[in-house]
């Protein structure tokens, strides 16, 4: 999604090495998503799912 | 020897899926790449694991930087911790690796690079044409563990 648009940035954290993340987001299962801060999504969901939840941050 | 090699335990695919699809990388991209001189355990390895990738393409190309001394160019790549990787083309992406990336993070970032290569996000068109009218600023954070 960060390629295709020059307004979204993707990160992906490695759990382990940041704590302080884990726990500032209640990271207690991975893949864990969280979207500008709003939204979050639990495991890995199809394609099509993903992108609408993603867009529910900016709704 | 290498006692502790993580491209040998990439997992899904393996290693010489990986070596395959970077040999055949299409155009270059650029690994840049944010350390610390102290504080940092995972800075160095971290750093080899982003050389052995890069090894493995002559279109691939490494830039350092240092978060502490570097500081326009952490602000320029929105840098707030190391280790991290900023995946870049021809421009930035906005895509972003930090810790270190071993396990099935190290396979998501050739996965960057194969996409970075390609110039295609490989989404749907449907997809695509909803991202399409973003206009407003989107941060994913995915967190990720080597296993």
């Amino acid at each position: 999604m960060a390629l295709a648009s020059p307004h979204i940035t993707a990160s992906v954290i490695a759990a382990v090495d940041y704590p302080d993340l884990v726990q500032h987001y209640q990271v207690t299962g991975v893949p864990k998503t969280v979207v500008n801060d709003r939204v979050e999504i639990l495991g890995a969901v199809p394609e099509a799912d993903f992108v609408s939840q993603v867009l529910e941050s900016i709704a | 020897m290498i006692r502790h090699n993580p491209w040998m335990h990439a997992g899904a695919g393996g290693p010489a899926d990986l070596d395959a699809a970077l040999a055949n990388l299409a155009t270059p991209v650029t690994l840049v790449f944010f350390t610390q001189t102290f504080g940092c355990d995972t800075c160095l390895p971290a750093r080899q694991i982003v050389d052995q990738v890069a090894a493995r393409s002559e279109l691939i190309s490494v830039e350092e930087f240092n978060l502490v001394l570097d500081r326009d160019q952490a602000e320029a790549y929105a840098i707030p911790r190391v280790p991290a990787i900023a995946v870049a083309g021809k421009a930035d992406t906005g895509i972003r690796f930090f810790g270190l990336p071993e396990g099935h993070e190290l396979v998501s970032l050739v996965q960057a690079v194969l996409l970075v290569g390609s110039g295609d996000s490989g989404l749907s068109e449907e997809s695509q044409a909803l991202i399409a009218a973003v206009e407003q600023p989107i941060d994913i954070q995915v967190f990720v563990t080597p296993t």
